[in-house]
């Protein structure tokens, strides 16, 4: 129920959302969790296995039990923690978890034979028969426990990421980091300022506290605007940082305001990577609860969530409240629930030394054994010296203590430690590097305490960075010692709740310890205490605690599990923002992408470039149609290409011709201007790397290219070979592989069309087979290369390549005025399968020159990358896998890459295996299938007949080994 | 004879102005790539002052001013924006063009170094990304060159292929900008 008071919500502003499919109002500044509570809703859940009705436990991101599910289909998000969901007019949240209804929830017969349930009840019980676990057993599991469900649908939702990067990352906006940010600001440092909640002030928001005369939340926003209008400060709220990286990068998550996330083009989410010199830790603490039996009753709540509640959203959880704790703070609970007009019906204090000055009845060295009700608190029973007492309630607000946030100083493998004062884990100074800690996070729990840790952290971070450190006044504030008697879990009967969001309860520790997982990680394994959303914010240091007594081993020596990022659950949609789709990678264009387009061009990804696979015409209805007559276009009379996506590498100096025959297996110096010459280039373990031509345009300068897959890697080789192996050449290289659109002009009548464009006419005489050099086209320079990839008279005409559109038009229109036209890369595929010429399927990366029958390339004269590893005797072994063609000669008339060849008398298994299949396609000019692929001893074996066999696809025939040039093996037709 | 036309590499896709911000296709003129030849980087230096007017920059620096700047490209790499290359730098150094070979925009505009947060991973506060800095690094998933050219003024060049990709992820970082604004 909402209560009299201002608190930080805006009445005059009323937010309708939905609930369950019920109606609700809240005001601006609620969370959903506040607006739920002031509309005396308290069963917000079921829990994980036992379907136990739960309610609001925190006000924080540690929130284990109000997960709910946000918005509709494929918007929908599901564990959205109600304690920091952001109301806004027409927010649709549903409880998850329950079926049929949150109220009537048929699960919960879970809860009534929990006996057989408890941890690690699946691994013994269902054991036997085998094969029933992964088919029955764990669907059925985990469809019973659970917690929301995706969508399914693809996510529309728009997420960003984005950096950043400061001299200071603060970490948390309370006293302690708001003090750092001011001192680190004004010694001049840029400070970056993250905090998960909406506003800056941490638990100054949720107290009644004064600072420097102030109410604190008001101390809080007034030197927040200061901040804010600092040029090196940038304040990020709603931003948590949820993990540490090496160097000082820090990750965070940033969920933007509902209203400005509804707006065009805005994200739901931001995924910052912070990349600091240096940070101050200010994350504060987290309140723990206390085991008792039925602790986990809808309506028992953290004592400081309470407060928060009361003091910021002025919402009461209850109408009739006692209050349990061990420390003085839960006396403040008491007191702000008596000043807001709340009744108390008690104040329990395990401690026996406590005392009270309040107006209530009151009990120390008593403890609360037990909660009574089920879908919401009823009464409590108190047990103390003189016996167990029954008192009525409808809110219990409970404290165990405070567990700092040291969470993001463990991340990269320090461990906290433990302080018997604080009765709780600490971080220790250095786990981080270049991380102070600061405030209630490295245990200074007063306010004046935290004010001054934070000044404190920020100077040692300053004098780190060389910078002057800040002297500045300390405000006015509370400075209360922190009294703490360790409470863990109350003995009694019944099920005491540890980890209320996997179940996990004191019995579960105990059992984990008798059956011998006495490791603390261990234990979590067997209990699943400390997973899920949560990762044990509110249950790790408990659970511990009870393991430690449960083995007797003190609760140093047990230890804490590992703390990893990230600290609070963070989408995938973010950290993956901007991937879906397209978005997984960059789009690279060619020039004739558009004209292509327009022809109605497939456009198939070739690495990050898009090639055009056909250019159907209107009567072709299968892309074979296309692809024939693609093939016969360039074998009778003249075919356009764009073969830009080639790697082309503009190499120059004095010493290039020495470099080239360094790189390439064989001789460049010896090529003559204006010509071209295939080379092979060899990895350093003497595999095949690449091939490709290369151009001598003048005496010390080249153009070499490469194969279209290994553009890049090439040039990153060549790099290599230069800068470490020798650097002594005086040559330079760079890529010009976008600089030029080159077309492959191919077909009997390339020379004619290629006289109607050029300003010179050419001939076969002054440009032979493998020629090169400068033309002109209407004016605009050009290059052009004499070279064939189809076994055509062929051409590749190069244009700067904002002429590449206008080219790869004229050029297709003179082709199809001459019955030609534009080619795709299936009918390359053919053109070139026709002629045995390789590509990257045969060069694939294990094959050797040997192995492509181009051994002799590697030249005896001189010494080459890979020349001494190829002439290894098992890479030149004649029983290597050597290329040969392939035609199939059985009833089935196709041929499969991929598929496998075997001696027809052989079984089709591995042992037996005598090759494999590369390339395959229709050869419409030879009229039937034809593949390349590699034989054992291939070359001695042309003729024979083997059985190809496709496991995966279940196909086979027979074949027949041919040579891998099946067309125009003379070359005549090249050089025509 | 045949009349060639000519295509820059954000034909259709420029200007865009969103928010704040506003990202136009460049004209950078002729763009050279430099690289000196052994032992040639400070004759290269003097040739590009006396024929040019601008020293070669060092490592992540720009030299010269609008309309003939020279941009460091890499180890040992030049790129000259603007200017044809004058046949005398030939002597000490490999000259390329490379005028078609890149799509050159330009973001500027109050928060144009936020929606370049977005893509790059570089620091671009003021104090360490200044006026005639310049970085060959990420944008996005591309390989790219941004040089600061001024206060809210910066030159982003990418291979020419990928202009579409360029102009729709600047675009989706703009509007990320804009919202927020």
């Amino acid at each position: 129920m909402r209560v009299e008071g201002a608190g930080l919500i805006d009445r005059t502003k009323r937010i309708g959302f939905s609930f369950d499919g019920h109606q609700y109002e809240g005001f601006a500044g609620d969370t959903l969790a506040s607006a739920l509570l002031a509309n005396d809703i308290t069963l917000v859940g079921r829990s994980f296995k036992y379907h136990r009705p739960r309610g609001i436990l925190t006000a924080g991101s540690e929130e284990p039990n109000a997960l709910v599910m946000l918005g509709l289909e494929a918007g929908q998000e599901p564990n959205v923690r109600a304690t920091t969901a952001e109301l806004f007019e027409g927010m649709l949240a549903r409880s998850q978890n329950r079926w049929p209804t949150l109220a009537f929830d048929l699960m919960a017969a879970n809860d009534l034979v929990a006996p057989f349930l408890g941890a690690g009840f699946y691994y013994k019980t269902f054991m036997w028969p085998r094969v029933f676990w992964e088919k029955l057993y764990e669907p059925i599991i985990r469809r019973a426990a659970g917690l929301g469900a995706l969508s399914g649908q693809h996510n529309a939702d728009k997420y960003e990421k984005a950096f950043a990067h400061c001299d200071l990352l603060v970490i948390g906006g309370g006293p302690a980091g708001l003090m750092a940010a001011r001192a680190a600001a004004q010694a001049g440092a840029d400070v970056i300022l993250c905090d998960e909640d909406t506003r800056t002030g941490g638990r100054l928001n949720a107290e009644t506290l004064e600072v420097d005369g102030r109410p604190g939340h008001h101390w809080a926003a007034e030197l927040t605007a200061d901040l804010v209008a600092m040029d090196n400060v940038r304040v990020m709220t709603r931003t948590t940082v949820m993990g540490t990286y090496d160097q000082g990068t820090y990750g965070a998550i940033e969920k933007l305001s509902p209203d400005l996330a509804m707006r065009a083009g805005a994200p739901r989410e931001c995924f910052w990577r912070i990349a600091a010199k240096r940070a101050v830790l200010a994350a504060g603490a987290l309140e723990r609860p206390v085991a008792f039996a039925n602790n986990d009753r809808p309506g028992v709540m953290m004592a400081g969530a309470v407060r928060a509640y009361l003091n910021r959203w002025r919402v009461s959880p209850g109408k009739n409240a006692v209050v349990f704790g061990n420390t003085d703070s839960a006396h403040r609970t008491a007191a702000d629930l008596l000043a807001a007009g709340v009744h108390v019906s008690a104040l329990i204090d395990s401690r026996h030394h406590a005392t009270c000055d309040l107006d209530i009845p009151f009990h120390a060295g008593a403890r609360i054994c037990e909660a009574h009700g089920r879908k919401g608190l009823e009464a409590v029973s108190v047990a103390s010296v003189s016996g167990i007492d029954k008192i009525q309630a409808d809110c219990l607000a409970m404290s165990g203590g405070w567990n700092p946030s040291l969470h993001l100083t463990c991340h990269r493998g320090a461990k906290p430690v433990w302080s018997p004062d604080h009765e709780a884990f600490l971080p220790v100074d250095g786990a981080l590097p270049g991380l102070e800690t600061a405030g209630a996070c490295r245990g200074d729990f007063s306010t004046r305490a935290c004010l001054e840790g934070g000044v404190a952290a920020a100077n040692r971070a300053l004098e780190d960075m060389g910078l002057k450190p800040a002297k500045p006044e300390i405000p006015k504030a509370e400075d209360s010692a922190y009294d703490i008697a360790a409470l863990w879990a109350v003995p009694g009967k019944g099920r005491a709740w540890l980890d209320f969001q996997n179940d996990v309860t004191v019995k579960d520790i105990k059992q984990s310890a008798t059956e011998n997982f006495r490791s603390v990680e261990h234990m979590k394994r067997y209990t699943t205490q400390g997973m899920a959303t949560d990762q044990g914010k509110n249950s790790n240091v408990a659970a511990l605690a009870v393991l430690a007594d449960a083995t007797g081993q003190g609760i140093v020596e047990t230890g804490t599990t590992t703390f990893r990022p990230p600290y609070v659950p963070v989408s995938i949609a973010a950290m993956g923002a901007g991937s879906q789709g397209t978005g997984f990678a960059p789009q690279r264009y060619m020039t004739s992408h558009r004209a292509s387009v327009e022809r109605g061009a497939p456009m198939i990804e070739v690495g990050l470039w898009y090639r055009p696979s056909i250019f159907p015409r209107a009567d072709e209805t299968h892309w074979r149609q296309s692809c024939d007559r693609e093939v016969d276009m360039v074998r009778g009379s003249v075919g356009i290409a764009d073969v830009s996506t080639l790697g082309k590498i503009d190499i120059q100096g004095p010493d290039a011709a020495q470099f080239l025959d360094f790189v390439y297996t064989n001789t460049f110096s010896t090529l003559q201007k204006g010509r071209v010459r295939y080379g092979l280039m060899l990895r350093e373990d003497g595999h095949v790397m690449d091939d490709g031509t290369t151009a001598r345009l003048s005496g010390k300068h080249y153009l070499m290219t490469t194969t279209t897959a290994a553009a890049g890697e090439v040039m990153r080789h060549l790099e290599f070979v230069h800068q470490c192996l020798c650097p002594q050449l005086d040559v330079r290289f760079i890529s010009v592989t976008e600089q030029w659109a080159q077309f492959a002009v191919a077909g009997p009548k390339s020379r004619d069309l290629l006289n109607a464009l050029l300003d010179q006419p050419i001939d076969n005489e002054s440009w032979p087979f493998m020629s090169c050099g400068n033309v002109a086209i209407g004016g605009t320079a050009a290059r052009l290369f004499r070279i064939s990839f189809s076994g055509e008279q062929g051409y590749e005409l190069a244009v700067p390549a904002r002429h590449g559109d206008s080219l790869f038009r004229e050029l297709v229109s003179r082709a199809e005025a001459l019955e030609g036209g534009a080619y795709g890369m299936e009918a390359l595929n053919i053109l070139r399968i026709e002629k045995g010429f390789i590509t990257h399927a045969e060069i694939h990366g294990r094959v050797t020159a040997f192995d492509i029958g181009m051994d002799r390339m590697i030249s005896a004269k001189k010494d080459c990358i890979g020349k001494t590893a190829a002439q290894r005797p098992g890479l030149r072994d004649e029983n290597r896998e050597q290329l040969v063609g392939l035609k199939p000669v059985g009833a089935v008339k196709e041929l499969l890459a991929g598929a496998h060849l075997f001696n027809p008398e052989d079984e089709a298994i591995s042992a037996h295996d005598q090759g494999y299949i590369t390339s395959v396609g229709y050869s419409p000019t030879l009229g039937h299938a034809l593949g390349l692929g590699f034989l054992k001893r291939g070359r001695a074996r042309l003729g024979e007949k083997l059985r190809m066999v496709d496991h995966l696809r279940g196909s086979e025939t027979l074949c027949e080994v041919i040579d891998p040039v099946q067309f125009d093996p003379e070359g005549g037709r090249l050089r025509g | 004879m045949v009349d060639l036309s000519a295509n820059s590499p954000c034909a259709g896709l420029l200007p865009l102005t969103i928010g704040s911000v506003t990202l136009s296709e460049a004209t950078p003129g002729t763009l050279t790539s430099i690289a000196p030849y052994n032992g040639q980087d400070k004759a290269l230096s003097a040739a590009l002052k006396s024929l040019h007017g601008m020293a070669a920059p060092a490592p992540n620096r720009a030299t010269g001013k609008e309309g003939a700047r020279a941009i460091w490209f890499g180890q040992r790499m030049i790129l000259l924006q603007g200017p044809p290359p004058d046949p005398g730098l030939a002597k000490h150094a490999a000259l390329t063009d490379q005028s078609d070979a890149w799509a050159v925009v330009r973001l500027e505009g109050a928060g144009a170094a936020d929606t370049l947060a977005r893509l790059t991973p570089i620091d671009l506060r003021d104090s360490q990304f200044k006026r005639g800095h310049t970085a060959r690094t990420e944008l996005r998933h591309m390989m790219s060159g941004i040089t600061r050219l001024g206060p809210n003024s910066y030159q982003i060049m990418v291979f020419r292929g990928f202009a579409q990709t360029l102009v729709h992820d600047l675009k989706t970082a703009m509007q990320g900008v804009a919202a927020r604004g």
